[in-house]
């Protein structure tokens, strides 16, 4: 029998077209698939099996009518918790927001809708987005499906280990510091942050307005690509959205020719101070995109040390901000403080706000109303935006030399649960290679690129492209897939271990 | 408690007071100021609300580029500049009726700055008028909050309330700020010229036709910062910020009051607390609000949801070219073309009827029959019951009406009056009424002639008296022909005739 969840978005889309099999039978199999794996993953925090059956038969009956249907309609998928799902509850992987049932849909997940894409249920992740783990998440962790006594990147480990694990052939992430590459990175999966405005926000809950970016989390380039064109575009909802065509990433994706193109290698983001085996890797395919035609120029981008700096205090400043709204009244949690017969509005507030928020969001809201508070703003908020706009300059410097620039997408390998949980330092820099990318609003993608010496686990290779020029990430991506399943033989997944549970049983 | 207060003259020959307004405008576009819920006052609580203006998790705002341009046509009639690129901010601060729990507002990067309002109070000599120059600091755009409803006290105010109702159909409605500088100079004449200032502007804002204006709606709201300095110093007395002022009577007074207050203290030796104030419109007084220090910590920083506003050069000249009249060359022309005394114009002015006239006039009224008529009956009516003039029955068109009927010699001044009532009391127009209730001049000379001759034959000594040229005794004469005649008759033919019999 066919393994539906082996396939890709692209295989079982041609499956559906050809009428092999029908939405509901590939619908079913991911649902079994996360019946029998998830107890081990922890990838979902809802999985609305009756949901999304009932919108496997509609695309099902539309096809049987005969009705015109987009590329990928009849392909399950599943969504991060942050974002708001009409009748789903929706949490953010917060306590806070427990039991919020939104009234409404995300755009992104209307257009998933319009295009017949039954939606699996929620994916875990970091509360409000915060972590680079999802240890952070107040439902529990999620498991690296490669060793599930490690992590699988964050915030969005949920849709990354949801898709490496085959329980769903496509995830939507969202990326505010590197929360769909860093984790794509660590679980051998295709993570894409478009340019900033090239996918609404709405209906996202905000960590960082100015950072945050929905994106597709996929197992192969060209499935990303195809994701991207679902919920790319302009949304009049969302003033901060580019008013663009999409750009031709699937055009990109299916062609992936680098001839003549310049690679720009970043110094100082190139292999210093990251985990040996993680360095390798990356030489080892720039060399690949340079046996394919392209050219090597190494570039400098002073400004990117210190956007680490900057980006944790923009993000927490905005954070501080967007997160005020959670105080008991009207969604979500509300806490009576103890032993307080008749409590005022700001105590329930406090008590709330103490139960429902983890240890995380106080830290960052602690610290971005301080970088914000009247004294602080000019030495701190102030001095994060000039970065910022330096970070800009060095990108633009950088790109009228190159196409498009390339590093590794995180420093380590998978590392283990609770590891750095008592390090916030040092869970920040695993952000290190990602967070400029998010202060300039580039695109940026992260593709696998091999199994690291020392200890076997994934390894990603990230490539930026000027904004709007998405195009480019799927154009070098797909050469370098295609020359790394030359070299292997295989993606690189089918090499994961296979996971306990009933299927394996 | 009530504070202590000194006599205001007292006050004003030992400090000089600065003041500046805070006014609130709330905009009439038909949306709110960030998504398409319908601004509409006194509906049904949380009709008007969706994922955006409830601030729910993940809804993002979007500009109403209606009211940037009504921000930019009140900037411009401000004699503002127009800033060519500028910022929403969000303001962080814990406010029940907020459901963000912070602000969008503009901070450091207002649309509109530095402009003026020329202000015309009576001169100080008692002849004419003057003119006095507010200096505005800027006009901002930002959105309102919704509205709470405590339930179960006595008084409606959240002291004594069993519990709070919220209702967010206010929330994100557009408002306009505008700011003023310092206003120094005004001496005593500071509660006139603070009414005076908020009566010019919400007049311009009404020109606009960017809000109702109506401040007993709260769709305008006043801030009034007072404080005092000793005469012939320079440097800025401690401020207070009385909250909310909403009619131009209750301006004039709370400052009044503010002076008498901040002077009793300082007499006293004592020191103004920086704070905000209530105003009690029933007992003339002010209470003390929450300490406010100087730089409230609101955390402002750039809305990053939102992208800049950058209203294109072409626009801003094409939106000035849609102001209107500035209100006060307005009524200059007005006086002249309808040739009323400067007491006459002023009346028309106090009670709000220019408009009216205006309308009325172009309807076909003569301007002292319209002037007659909206300052006089109206108005007084209106006073009495507590009402705005253009709250009756009665429109433009119908007072034209009205005048023509008065001027075609249909009705005499009593029976037109008898008519507005009618027409108050909807029973219709003018000519209806007239109609319905059978009022009309005795036009048939014969019946006035018979009427004439009758009274003159039952009041000999007084037509005696007529005869031997007392003619004001003709007077009595008319009256009793008009009584002959119910009422119906036109007095001035009456008198002709009478002295044409008596004397000719």
């Amino acid at each position: 029998m066919t393994d539906y969840t082996r396939m890709t978005a692209a295989e079982i889309a041609a499956a559906l077209a050809s009428g092999d099999t029908t939405s509901v039978e590939v619908t079913q199999a991911h649902l079994d698939r996360i019946a029998d794996v998830d107890g081990d993953i922890h990838a979902f925090l809802q999985v609305d099996a009756e949901g999304a059956l009932a919108a496997a038969k509609a695309v099902d009956d539309a096809r049987a009518a005969g009705e015109q249907l987009g590329a990928l309609a009849g392909v399950p998928i599943a969504v991060k918790d942050i974002l708001a799902t009409k009748g789903l509850e929706t949490t953010a992987g917060s306590k806070i927001l427990e039991g919020w049932i939104p009234p409404y849909d995300a755009t992104v997940v209307s257009k998933l809708r319009a295009a017949g894409m039954p939606i699996l249920g929620k994916t875990n992740m970091d509360e409000f987005a915060m972590g680079s783990s999802t240890e952070h998440s107040a439902y529990g962790p999620t498991r690296n499906p490669w060793d599930p006594e490690r992590i699988p990147g964050g915030s969005g480990g949920g849709s990354a280990a949801a898709v490496a694990a085959f329980e769903a052939p496509l995830a939507i992430g969202t990326d505010t510091g590197g929360s769909i590459r860093q984790p794509a990175s660590v679980t051998g999966t295709v993570g894409t942050k478009p340019t900033y405005g090239g996918v609404s926000r709405y209906g996202i809950i905000a960590l960082a307005s100015s950072l945050d970016q929905a994106g597709p989390c996929t197992r192969s380039v060209l499935d990303a690509a195809l994701l991207h064109e679902v919920i790319g575009g302009h949304d009049v909802m969302d003033s901060t959205s580019i008013d663009a065509p999409v750009p031709p990433v699937v055009e990109a994706a299916r062609r992936g020719d680098v001839s003549g193109m310049k690679i720009g290698v970043i110094k100082g983001i190139s292999g210093e101070g990251f985990q040996p085996g993680v360095k390798q890797l990356f030489d080892e395919s720039v060399q690949l995109l340079v046996d394919r035609g392209a050219s090597v120029v190494e570039v400098e981008c002073p400004s990117f040390e210190k956007g680490l700096a900057a980006y944790y205090l923009i993000m927490p400043s905005e954070a501080s901000s967007n997160l005020a709204r959670y105080d008991a009244m009207r969604y979500g949690l509300r806490v009576g403080p103890e032993g307080v017969d008749s409590p005022s509005a700001e105590q329930v507030m406090a008590a709330t706000r103490e139960a429902g928020f983890g240890d995380e969001v106080k830290r960052r809201v602690i610290l971005g109303t301080y970088a914000l508070s009247a004294g602080y703003y000019d030495a701190y908020y102030g001095q994060a935006q000039k970065v910022r706009t330096l970070i800009a300059r060095d990108f633009a410097a950088a790109y009228e030399k190159v196409d498009v620039l390339v590093t590794p997408t995180a420093p380590t390998t998978a590392f283990k649960l609770g590891e750095k949980l008592d390090d916030p330092m040092a869970m920040y820099l695993n952000d290190v290679a990602t967070i400029p990318a998010n202060l300039a609003g580039v695109p940026g993608m992260s593709i696998p690129n091999g199994l690291a010496a020392e200890d076997g686990l994934p390894s990603g290779f990230q490539i930026l492209a000027p904004a709007t020029k998405d195009e480019r990430l799927y154009e070098v991506a797909a050469a370098l897939e295609a020359a790394l399943h030359d070299k292997w033989g295989a993606p690189i997944l089918a090499q994961a271990p296979a996971l306990a549970g009933k299927a394996a049983g | 408690m009530t504070d202590a207060v000194i006599d205001y003259d007292e006050a004003l020959a030992t400090y000089d007071p600065v003041m500046g307004f805070e006014v609130h405008v709330e905009l009439n576009t038909d949306t709110k100021m960030f998504c398409g819920c319908a601004t509409v006052f006194g509906a049904e609580p949380n009709s008007h609300v969706c994922p955006v203006c409830l601030g729910l998790p993940g809804a993002l705002p979007v500009v109403n580029g209606k009211a940037v341009e009504s921000a930019i046509r009140l900037g411009l009639a401000l004699g503002c500049d127009i800033a060519s690129w500028c910022r929403f901010a969000r303001k962080n601060y814990f406010y029940p009726d907020m459901p963000k729990n912070f602000q969008t507002s503009q901070y450091d990067e207002p649309i509109c700055f530095d402009g003026h309002l020329d202000v015309e109070i009576p001169a100080a000599s008692g002849e004419g008028t003057e003119t006095f120059r507010v200096e505005i600091e800027r006009a901002h755009m930002e959105e309102d909050t919704g509205k709470s409803l405590h339930v179960g006290g006595a008084t409606g105010r959240i002291q004594g309330a069993e519990y709070s109702l919220v209702d967010f159909n206010r929330a994100g409605i557009p408002l306009i700020e505008i700011v003023t500088k310092p206003i120094e100079g005004a001496g005593d004449r500071a509660p006139e010229i603070a009414k005076a200032y908020v009566a010019t502007l919400r007049d311009l804002v009404k020109a606009l036709g960017i809000s109702d204006v109506k401040m007993e709606q709260g769709s305008v709201r006043c801030d009034a910062n007072v404080s005092l300095r000793p005469i012939g110093t320079e440097k800025l007395g401690t401020r207070t910020e009385t909250k909310n002022v909403n009619s131009l009577r209750s301006i004039e007074r709370a400052v009044r009051y503010e002076i008498s207050r901040q002077a009793a203290i300082l007499d006293g030796g004592g020191s103004i607390t920086q704070e905000t104030r209530h105003w009690h419109e029933d007992t003339g007084v002010t209470t003390a609000g929450r300490p406010k220090s100087d730089a409230d910590d609101y955390r402002y920083f750039p809305e990053p949801d939102l992208v800049p506003v950058a209203p294109a050069a072409e626009l801003v000249e094409e939106l000035r070219g849609t102001l209107p009249e500035p209100p006060a060359q307005r009524r200059k022309r007005l006086q002249s073309d309808w040739g009323y005394s400067d007491l006459e114009m002023r009346d028309v002015i106090n009670a709000g009827a220019i408009d009216l006239i205006d309308e009325s006039v172009a309807a076909g009224a003569t301007p002292a029959g319209a002037r007659k008529w909206w300052t006089g009956e109206l108005a007084r009516r209106a006073n009495v019951e507590g009402k705005a003039i253009d709250e009756f029955n009665v429109t433009p068109a119908y007072v034209a009406e009205l005048d023509g009927l008065v001027k075609g010699g249909r009705l005499n001044d009593s029976m037109a009056r008898q008519v507005l009532e009618g027409v108050i009391d909807g029973e219709g127009s003018p000519t209806q009424v007239a109609d319905a209730r059978g009022l009309e001049l005795v036009q048939d000379d014969g019946a006035l002639e018979a009427a004439v001759d009758k009274v003159i034959a039952a009041n000999e000594a007084i037509a005696a008296k007529v005869r031997d040229g007392k003619l004001n005794a003709a007077g009595a004469l008319i009256g009793q022909v008009m009584k002959e005649l119910k009422g119906q008759a036109d007095a001035a033919k009456a008198r002709e005739l009478i002295l044409a019999k008596l004397t000719g």
